[in-house]
């Protein structure tokens, strides 16, 4: 198992037809990611991070190549086996939160335990342990309009920790944050990884970049550059694929 | 995986959120259900009603009436106004078998006056065997025996309406009335029947010795021997329509009508008018109920359209949800079951709005109430029938939602 790559792409390619015209979001994506990687994708608008996070996410399926991560073969997942592997595999933090407003803090961590099938009492617990993990105990049954941004994205992460994933996925978690806030996320971020958690994150700021073990480079839907983060060099072993 | 419990309480949170859309959509279910409900116990009430009403004129009973039903009543054959006569019914009492009792009566109108008040009334002219034939009693006071009626006496026993109308405060018995000029005794008044299944009073009415009314109320001395009408009862319902035979090849017999001939009579078995009305208002029960169901149709359609733009409101949700691990079936459950919830909750109320409907309106028209367990369960199945039917389309079509193209809507 931990000899295995967490991710493990080969030749990932995702063409959009618009009319006449053929848009190659991803054209031909080859990397790994091992067991408790923390690496940042960025690149100019356009380039492919969003589409190849979804793919990640098994939110979205590639147009050709393969996909491994932890050990399932994503292309071979039905609907159902879909829906498991973003429940209990993939954490999905978005740039604009995404959180149910009608829901207060607790019953949105809640919510990927119920289809997880956690019991009623349990996932409250655990629920509320994640809220003070991300330091909102105080918070708990306010509503997401009730918060701030930067506390609902840590809304956010607490729910995209409630079901103990193996994978972290963050889209411009930050995009929407001032830098205080974004440093917070980012702490929070580097305990997570710390802990055994790997997370894959997608940019524009190359200080979050630099937060990372590891910066990929895409333009054009191609990776053009992977290379470790100075002060991290020691860490990432399967950085240089 | 969502558990039932989950799955509800997340189906009764959305509902929940836009209170006054949901009760619209559900009291298109309401009005349906309320009114199949309502329409369904009027039927069998009116039915029930119609069974009453016939038994209380008297059970196994046929009545045999002068002219041919064939010819449209009694208008047809000259003569025929006539045809029926006291020997008749002694023939009938005597020849045919299974026959309990036979009343020969004749009917006429009066009015009648007592003490300054006075009354227009239907008076019949009958023998004492009239009360066996139709089930009748003597509230109080007495009926007038045979040899009353062999010699005319005055005497009369009247119905209860009369009784009311002529003496609100008094007991009748042993009073003296003026009937079409002769003045008579009553000696009793008759148990209380009301209304027939034809909307009549039968308490209505004046009894009197036959030969009485004949030579003084209808005036038909000239043929002392004819009748308006021979009620007979039979010993039991199974031999009725075998006496109605005998009683017609008796009387074909006795007034000399060859075979093809039309009869100069008609023999009504009140059993098989009960059943020919029963049925009509059972059609006619079928017709409003099915009108009414078409109602519940469209209040199904307003469910559907409700749940179609509920799911394009709610894509960005749905897309979430199956982000964080919902399956297709998860999302077509919880979409599914908001449809259903919402309509049993306006079958449930449209029930307790039907059934207050029904009692209001039987109550209004003076008929039994019954709003059974059957309709009420009918009712509840058929509007979680309408949940699923019509909330099916629309939770599929939220299932099918690609989480990626959700989630980029706005
Ligand atoms: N649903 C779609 N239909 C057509 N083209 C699409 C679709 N989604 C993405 N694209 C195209 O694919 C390319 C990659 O898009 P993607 O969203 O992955 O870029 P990105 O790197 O995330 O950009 P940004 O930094 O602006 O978020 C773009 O050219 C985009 O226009
Ligand atoms: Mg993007």
């Amino acid at each position: 198992m931990s000899a295995a790559p967490l991710i493990e792409a080969r030749d990932l390619v995702k063409t959009y037809i618009m009319g006449d015209e053929e848009v190659h979001a991803l054209a031909g994506v080859t990397f790994t990611i091992p067991h408790g990687g923390y690496a940042a994708v960025i690149g100019p608008s356009g380039s492919g991070k969003s589409t190849l996070m979804n793919i990640i996410g098994g939110l979205d399926t590639p147009g050709g190549g393969a996909l491994v991560i932890n050990g399932a073969d994503l292309g071979a997942l039905d609907d159902a086996g879909l829906a498991g592997f973003r429940n209990r595999t993939i954490g999905f933090v978005f740039q604009s939160f995404n959180l149910l407003p009608r829901l207060t803090a607790l019953e949105n961590v809640e919510l990927p335990m119920m289809y997880a099938g956690v019991a009623p009492a349990e996932r409250r617990l655990r629920a509320g342990a994640l809220l003070d993990r991300v330091g909102l105990g105080q918070r708990k049954t306010h509503r997401p309009t009730q918060l701030s941004g930067g506390q609902q994205q840590r809304v956010a992460i607490a729910r995209a920790l409630a079901c103990r994933p193996a994978l972290l996925l963050a889209d411009e978690p930050t995009g929407a944050l001032d830098t205080a806030t974004t440093e917070e996320i980012l702490r929070l971020f580097a305990d997570l990884n710390a802990e055994g958690v790997t997370i894959l994150i997608v940019t524009h700021e190359m200080d979050v970049a630099r937060a990372t073990h590891r910066i990929i480079e895409m333009r054009d839907g191609r990776i053009v550059a992977d290379n470790p983060v100075p002060h991290h060099r020691a860490v990432p072993q399967g950085a240089l694929t | 995986m969502m558990t039932p419990r989950d799955l509800f309480a997340t189906a009764a949170r959305a509902l929940r959120i836009n209170p006054l859309r949901s009760a619209l959509t559900a009291l298109g279910v309401i009005i349906g259900v309320a009114s199949v409900v309502a329409m369904v116990a009027l039927g069998q009430g009116a039915q029930k009603q119609i069974q009453a009403s016939i038994s209380s004129l008297g059970s196994n009973l046929l009545i045999i009436v002068p002219g041919s039903a064939n010819q449209g009543g009694v208008r047809g054959a000259p003569g025929s106004f006539n045809s029926l006569t006291l020997a008749d019914a002694e023939a009938i009492e005597r020849e045919v078998a299974g026959v309990a009792a036979v009343a020969p009566s004749q009917r006429g109108s009066a009015q009648i006056v007592a003490q300054g008040a006075n009354w227009n009334t239907r008076i019949e002219g009958v023998t004492p065997s009239y009360l066996a034939a139709r089930d009748w009693g003597v509230a109080s006071g007495r009926f007038f025996d045979d040899r009353e009626t062999r010699q005319a006496r005055k005497v009369a026993v009247i119905g209860a309406t009369v009784a009311r109308e002529l003496f609100p405060n008094s007991d009748p018995v042993g009073e003296r009335v003026r009937i079409s000029g002769g003045a008579y005794e009553i000696i009793g008044v008759l148990d209380a029947k009301g209304q027939s299944g034809f909307g009549q009073d039968q308490d209505d009415i004046v009894l009197a010795p036959l030969q009485t009314v004949k030579r003084r109320v209808s005036g038909r001395q000239g043929r002392a021997n004819t009748v308006s009408q021979i009620s007979v009862k039979a010993e039991s319902e199974d031999i009725l329509a075998q006496v109605q035979e005998d009683a017609a090849t008796l009387l074909r017999q006795r007034h000399r009508i060859g075979e093809g001939d039309t009869d100069d009579f008609t023999v009504q078995n009140l059993s098989s008018i009960a059943e020919t009305m029963q049925q009509t208002t059972q059609v006619f029960t079928g017709l409003l109920a099915g009108i009414a169901a078409v109602s519940l149709l469209v209040g199904g359609i307003g469910i559907m359209n409700i749940m179609l733009v509920s799911v394009t409101e709610r894509t960005r949700e749905i897309g979430l949800r199956k982000a964080l691990g919902a399956r297709k079936a998860d999302i077509l459950r919880q979409f599914g079951l908001e449809a259903i919830v919402l309509s049993l909750a306006g079958g449930f109320v449209g029930l307790i709005v039907g059934a207050l409907a029904a009692w209001g309106i039987t109550s209004a028209m003076g008929l039994p109430l019954t709003v059974g367990l059957m309709s009420a369960a009918v009712a509840l199945v058929f509007s979680a029938f309408v949940g699923v039917a019509f909330g099916s389309f629309p939770a599929w079509r939220a299932a099918q939602l690609d989480p990626i193209e959700a989630l980029r809507r706005e």
